[in-house]
């Protein structure tokens, strides 16, 4: 909410802080002030000028030559040498006195009898434009006519700043409009509908200043001429001056506890609203629409009571308050066409459905420049009942707002006063009685609460004195009664945020001051935390990538659709139902997604090596329940290694990521196989799938689709694993094993094999013969060409034997030896290569 | 006898002075010392002398063997040493030239911050707990005192999958989950992230955040106040200003914002605090007793606070970055910065 400061002071009982200041004050309270912004650009020199006469300049056809009467003053003296009377002028005499300057001026709508600012000799404008003494086409111009844009009131002006004709010669300009003021915007949390007034702020200042804070407009006549009076004053009430009503009828109490209304008759829809409330409303970021709108709106910012004005005329019948029907067609003030639901409550004539209540009012019954009897009418609508209807019709106004949050329900008597006051000062017309339906069993309760002293000082730790509790609850405008243990509290109506204990030590807390509050430091029971071993922490992985070259990357969880279905067209992915984008609609079910983007990012950026890997949630539907899995995935493409003199460059392949992989798997000592698989996004013979002893799915790797690499774009070859957390960071304790101390033994064997033999399922093999004494087997060449058979290829390994107990003999070697070849033989068809 | 040992031995050290290599300064060795150099053979025919003479030319001998033996042997080490320092020159390389081989590379910034915190916390025995991104409408919002309508779900621009299932707003639903199953003291954060629908400069539709929440039964608003002015010092590693400002969660009484003063202007004020010298980096406040009652905690008997902070927004005053969304492009220049 925004709203002119000094309006804020006015209420706020004139505190004598500076505006740094007050603004401090109202964020350290809870109100927190976004920005504050003077209402006029900086500028000096400028008065109230009347145009005398004027003429057509001889030698400019835009421009008009005329005669202004300003008075001496301070600021033009000793500024205008060639001046007829320039002698008077100089002389300082004759202060306060008419004196004539001619002005050459271009605005259109320069005439006899305008009062406009003029900005004198000397004066300084917005962006330091200096007035001088100039001469326009060979005619003399003792100053400048302005514009509001010129003033920097605004940003947009056509033609000169009109004053009202009772703005008197000779006054300072910024004195006049009250430019001394600064536009303080609140960003005011949801409980605290209370402060979304000028009046419900001003309280805050006052309390926060104890100043004494009173209704500033009650008991005195209203200003209605243009002087800039920022003291607005009201009699208490009208008289009653003619005996029509309109009746009222409130179908449904429980939503409309209360309900005001009257017949303001003979109004002048054509009045102009008075400068001061244009200017309080244009601080307000309200434009003028007229007085009966300006009014309803001014009290609005006012009080925080929304008001609605029907034209009366247009009204058949008695007003009733009353849900929709279902599809009852309304056209609304700003144009929008609706079709209302039943759960919409509405204000209607005997006919039609007139406004949405506490929303917006109708079209067909809105005022207008005919307007001549007007209904105003002054509601409490409970805040549930209106809570989230504005937003079904895509609506979100000043009154939805207030009253979803919450309005004073003891306002609406005061604010209906408060509006025709001025409504008849401003625009006259003749008020009748109000109407009133109140219901009140369904007006807010304000139960008396308790504060005890022992929880009050339990939350706070702090002791406080009675009394000065009692004061602040005082000042805070709540009843409150002390006994020995706390203290009796009864908040005022517009405090219907404070419902709990807890929300009467948060008062205390705030006008004492958060920061006056004691601090200490943690004193709470620990117990030591299990040092577990057996889950191997992720970052401990995440640290291993880090190491073998890979950045860590963070990707958005959703993805474009078209990249999901391209990489994984067989899972079922879950969507968005208010997507930022359509490229960031269905939740990944893979992280692929996100690292195939972010690495095309790089590439598309002259990066020629990426290597990068995230961990996160996939999300997929599993047999309608969605299943959100901790994975963990890279992706590798480009040069093994960075680019360097040392050794020749090569481009990755499938080893160089397995290798990765694996490296994972051996800081678990956790043995996993690695199988062909298939995989939609993954090339067909360079895919495999990681299995657990057990069985389990760990993950995939392999190298991206050829078709896929061109679809999305990369012009080398991508490769990616993915492997689930859950199953990855499961470790085994280790168990100790006795060292042997006899010498190991290396035998090595060359097979021939058939080419579609694994070497996971000849290793598989060998280890099947359960050998005692067979402590490993590694690969160490894979040969095909020249000297081995087509469709076949040459395997050499080396087995490695080592006996627990003894030295092992050449005979126990050879037994080994022969019987594992013997066995590959019989399940591989494997042979000995001569 | 042909020539003296004089002459034999004077004839050895001219050839010695041609040596250049060890291979030839052997071959001299040999031909003067070995078993049938010319020294030795003037050894074996000693035995043909008169025994009188025996002992002098003997001593001749044995002195011109001496001074051979001790010339070869300098000379060899001079070889050798010439040798190696030939070696070494040769092997000269420029130490220069990077090393070979991979590189290492980095954790996101947003991921080293997360680590930062959860130890922070840790050191005084927080857990650090995770909860699940799709998140029910219960957890998300109405065991936190955040009913249907309520006017702060404004304040969270949800995404929706259907009625009662939406992506976490927040981190705080992890304080349901975790009150929901187990019971006080409880001292846990949960890091994690978070989901809003909403993107512009300043915003990105997903970011990170901490909730950390510590129940018991004899715990202050001082306690806090204490737990957040050690984290920001911890965390900022310099003795930073700390203000708490009135605030409003629907899951916390009383509530609090948390501001520290601009890192970037030291509180003078510019463009990172709008001129205001401060800056917001968490929200905190006491557990509503509704928050208790909707997972059966006494709230009589326990008390507890919950503070929850943008784990971007710290890594950006802490770093210096100037741009939301560059935590999310992936820019590997941008992502090396960090490593």
């Amino acid at each position: 909410m925004q709203i002119s400061e000094a309006w804020l002071r006015e209420y706020g009982g004139h505190p004598a802080v500076g505006t740094k200041k007050l603004v401090a004050q109202l964020t350290m309270a809870g109100l927190e002030v976004d920005s504050i912004t003077p209402v006029a650009a900086d500028f000096s020199g400028v008065v109230i000028g009347e145009v005398l006469s004027l003429e057509q300049h001889p030698d400019a056809d835009r421009l008009r030559v005329c005669q202004v009467a300003v008075n001496i003053c301070s600021h033009i003296i000793g500024c205008s040498d060639n001046h007829p009377d320039a002698d008077r002028i100089l002389a300082g005499q004759d202060i306060g006195k008419d004196v004539v300057l001619q002005i050459v001026c271009g605005a259109s709508n320069v005439r006899v009898g305008l009062k406009v600012p003029v900005a004198l000799i000397g004066a300084v404008l917005p962006g330091d434009f200096k007035i001088k003494k100039s001469k326009l086409r060979g005619q003399e111009s003792f100053g400048m006519l302005c514009s509001a844009k010129e003033l920097g009131i605004s940003t947009t002006a056509e033609g000169l700043l009109e004053l009202p004709d009772d703005a008197s010669v000779g006054r300072d300009i910024r004195d006049y409009l009250g430019l001394a003021d600064n536009i303080i915007e609140v960003s005011l949390t949801p409980n605290r509908a209370d402060c979304l007034s000028v009046e419900g702020l001003g309280r805050e200042i006052a309390i926060l200043n104890k100043t004494n804070w009173s209704i500033p407009y009650l008991n005195e006549p209203v200003h209605t001429n243009s002087q800039m009076d920022w003291s607005i004053t009201q009699v208490e009430h009208v008289g009653v001056q003619h005996q029509d009503i309109l009746p009222v009828v409130v179908a449904v109490p429980e939503a409309c506890p209360r309900y005001l209304g009257r017949l303001i008759k003979n109004v002048n829809p054509k009045a102009e609203t008075p400068l001061w409330m244009q200017e309080r409303l244009r601080r307000s970021g309200l434009r003028s629409l007229g007085p009966l709108v300006d009014v309803t709106n001014y009290v609005l910012i006012e009080l925080g009571q929304p008001l609605h004005a029907f034209d009366a005329d247009k009204l058949n019948g008695k007003i009733t308050v009353r849900y929709a029907q279902i599809d009852e067609a309304l056209t609304l003030l700003n144009g929008q066409e609706i079709k209302l639901d039943a759960e919409t409550l509405v204000i209607a004539d005997d006919i039609r459905a007139l406004a949405v209540a506490g929303v917006m009012g109708g079209n067909d019954s809105a005022v207008s420049d005919a307007t001549q009897n007007i209904f105003l009418e002054c509601a409490f609508f409970a805040p549930l009942q209106l809570a989230g209807k504005a937003r079904r019709y895509g609506l979100h106004t000043d009154s939805s707002h207030r009253f979803e949050r919450g309005v004073d329900a003891t306002l609406q008597t005061r604010a209906l006063e408060r509006a025709t006051q001025l409504i008849v000062a401003i625009a006259g017309g003749s008020a009748g009685a109000i109407i009133e339906v109140t219901t009140e069993n369904y007006l807010p309760a304000r139960p008396s609460l308790y504060l005890r002293k022992q929880r009050l000082q339990k939350i706070l730790r702090s002791d406080f004195k009675d009394a000065e509790v009692v004061d602040i609850f005082q000042r805070l405008g709540m009843m409150v009664n002390s006994d020995a243990d706390g203290w009796h509290v009864t908040p005022p109506g517009f405090r219907f945020d404070i419902a709990i204990e807890a929300d009467l030590i948060e008062e205390i807390a705030r006008i004492y001051g958060y920061n006056n509050l004691p601090s200490s430091s943690l004193l709470m029971r620990s117990k030591l935390g299990l040092a577990t071993e057996t889950l191997l922490d992720i970052n401990r992985v995440k640290h291993l990538l880090v190491d073998r070259g890979y950045q860590e990357a963070i990707t958005y969880s959703f993805v474009d659709e078209d990249i999901q279905r391209a990489v994984a067209p067989d899972d079922i992915c879950i969507r968005l139902q208010n997507p930022i984008s359509s490229e960031l609609s269905v939740m990944r079910t893979t992280l692929w997604c996100g690292l195939l983007k972010a690495a095309l990012y790089n590439t598309n950026r002259q990066q020629n090596r990426v290597r990068l890997f995230e961990t996160g949630l996939r999300f997929v539907n599993q047999s309608g329940q969605t299943q959100q899995q901790k994975m963990l995935a890279g992706l590798i493409l480009g040069s093994a290694n960075a680019e360097q003199w040392g050794e020749k460059t090569r481009k990755v392949d499938f080893f160089d990521i397995k290798s990765d992989v694996e490296a994972i798997f051996t800081l678990l000592d956790y043995s996993v196989h690695f199988v062909p698989a298939q995989h939609p996004a993954l090339h067909p013979g360079q895919t495999a799938a990681i299995l657990s002893e057990k069985g389990d799915n760990i993950g995939l790797l392999g190298m991206l689709h050829p078709h896929l690499e061109k679809q999305l774009g990369f012009d080398t070859q991508v490769f990616l694993f993915e492997v689930d957390q859950e199953l990855i960071l499961k470790k085994q304790l280790p168990k100790f094993k006795s060292l042997s101390k006899y010498p190991s033994v290396r035998r090595d064997m060359a097979l021939i094999v058939k080419e579609d033999v694994a070497i996971a399922a000849l290793i598989g093999c060998i280890k099947s013969g359960n050998e005692q004494s067979l402590q490993d087997v590694v690969v160490f060449d894979i040969y095909r060409g020249k000297g081995v058979e087509e469709g076949c290829k040459s395997v050499a390994l080396s087995l490695i034997m080592q006996n627990n107990s003894q030295t092992l003999i050449d005979s126990e070697i050879d037994a080994i030896f022969n019987r594992t070849l013997e066995t590959l033989t019989n399940k591989l068809s494997a042979k000995l290569r001569d | 006898m042909s020539a003296t040992p004089e002459e034999i031995l004077s004839q050895a050290l001219q050839e010695l002075t041609a040596v250049t290599d060890l291979e030839q300064l052997d071959q001299v060795r040999v031909h003067y010392l070995g078993k049938k150099g010319l020294l030795t053979l003037q050894m074996k025919e000693l035995g043909s002398l008169e025994p009188e003479q025996r002992r002098a030319v003997g001593q001749v001998i044995n002195q011109a063997k001496d001074q051979l033996q001790a010339k070869l042997e300098a000379q060899k080490e001079s070889l050798q040493q010439a040798a190696l320092t030939a070696r070494l020159a040769s092997e000269r390389i420029d130490v220069t030239l990077p090393g070979r081989g991979q590189t290492s590379g980095g954790l996101h910034p947003i991921t080293t911050t997360l680590n930062r915190i959860n130890k922070i916390f840790a050191s005084v025995g927080f857990e650090v707990v995770e909860g699940p991104e799709i998140e029910d409408d219960y957890h998300n919002f109405e065991a936190l005192n955040i009913p249907a309508h309520h006017p702060a779900r404004a304040m969270h621009d949800t995404f929706y999958f259907d009625a009662h299932t939406v992506l976490r707003t927040h981190t705080s639903p992890v304080q349901i989950r975790v009150m929901e199953s187990q019971t006080p003291p409880l001292k846990v954060i949960a890091p994690g992230r978070v989901y809003r629908c909403d993107s512009d400069i300043t915003h990105t539709p997903m970011f990170h955040q901490v909730e950390g929440f510590l129940v018991d039964t004899d715990v202050s608003f001082a306690d806090l106040k204490g737990v957040v002015y050690e984290f920001l010092r911890a965390f900022f590693e310099k003795d930073i200003q700390v203000r708490f400002r009135p605030s409003y969660f629907p899951f916390t009484e009383p509530s609090a914002e948390v501001d520290i003063e601009c890192v970037m202007c030291g509180g003078e004020g510019c463009r990172v605090c709008s001129q205001t010298g401060w800056l917001e980096v968490m929200g905190c406040g006491m557990i509503h007793p509704e928050v208790f009652k909707s997972v059966n905690i006494d709230d009589e008997k326990y008390t507890g606070f919950a503070f929850g902070m943008g784990v971007e927004r710290l890594a950006m005053l802490r770093y210096g970055i100037n741009d939301l969304r560059l935590f999310f492009e992936n820019d590997l220049k941008f992502l090396e910065q960090f490593n």
